[in-house]
């Protein structure tokens, strides 16, 4: 397994999607090449740092729209609105 | 932590407005971010996790407990946001496994064929120090992504669904996603090796 190779089967291998032989090429190949550690180490680093993104929220008058709307159509037997539209 | 997905339907089907609170909640933050692989404006994103919600409100009823109902409601807004994408044309087929091709590092990184150790690193990566400043670097490389790339690596690395979840909710197959998140996540990486080259990030 070349390096080129290795950079791309990353994922791959982090999900447990690789067959036997890829999985045992991978970590010998790891065990031999500093540098394609080094790019593991770097994307799992990624990974961390995407699950690290600060959360968002809705606007404050769009939320207070939806909870209007959640009490309307609960508590209305007349329906104020029409059928679902969005939903499959 | 929310209840079982039984008792917060039944509680949506009775009107119980703290249920529907702690939904909105807990998932609208996550629903934006979803929504905004899909649509241009960050007001078109709100707009389309509104209107999930509406469609959840009226479509309850008819919610048959096959999927959580967390992919559910993900699923009727991936839904409005892609017939929200086709209209500001900004939606791209799910279907093809590879769509944007090509390697997820720069072949000139690696040996060519005629050199020693061809496909081998040509200087290995830099080593980085991790700093604060990362998360701006995170978030806008995040933004650069393309749609689909962008999309499945919120719900797994973001929003920390699993890849069975991405699956359900996004209706593409477990091969489809995995090259996705691969390319997304090489994409970020790369962002953030330019990040440390350049702006002296102690490399």
């Amino acid at each position: 397994m070349t390096c080129e190779e290795f950079v791309e089967l990353v994922t791959a291998f982090l999900e447990g999607a690789l067959d036997e032989a890829a999985e045992r090429a991978f970590v010998e190949h790891l065990a031999e090449c500093q540098g394609c550690e080094r790019y593991l180490d770097q994307f799992r680093a990624t990974i961390a740092e995407l699950g690290e993104l600060p959360p968002e929220s809705l606007p404050d008058e769009t939320r207070e729209r939806l909870l209007d709307a959640f009490r309307t159509w609960g508590h209305a037997t007349d329906g104020p609105a029409g059928p679902p539209e969005h939903h499959r | 932590m929310l209840p079982a997905d039984k008792v917060l339907v039944a509680g949506l089907r009775s009107g119980d407005e703290a249920t529907f609170v702690s939904l909105l909640d807990a998932w609208s933050g996550s629903m934006i971010r979803l929504a905004r692989g899909f649509v241009s404006t960050d007001a078109s994103a709100e707009e389309v996790v509104q209107d999930t919600w509406l469609a959840v409100i009226r479509g309850i009823d008819g919610f048959r407990g096959t999927a959580s109902l967390r992919t559910w409601v993900y699923r009727i807004l991936v839904n409005t946001a892609k017939k929200r994408g086709v209209k500001e044309k900004r939606t791209v087929p799910w279907t093809s496994v590879d769509p944007d091709g090509g390697p997820t590092v720069d072949p000139s990184r690696f040996r060519g064929a005629d050199e020693g150790f061809p496909g081998h690193w040509r200087e290995f990566p830099e080593p980085w120090v991790l700093d604060g400043e990362l998360r701006q670097v995170v978030g806008r490389a995040l933004d650069d992504l393309p749609e689909r790339q962008r999309v499945v690596v919120v719900l797994r690395d973001v929003e920390g669904h699993t890849s069975e979840e991405v699956c359900a909710m996004l209706e593409i197959s477990p091969a489809n996603q995995r090259v996705l998140l691969h390319r997304g996540r090489a994409a970020v990486r790369a962002c953030l090796e330019t990040y440390f080259a350049t702006s002296g990030g102690t490399a």
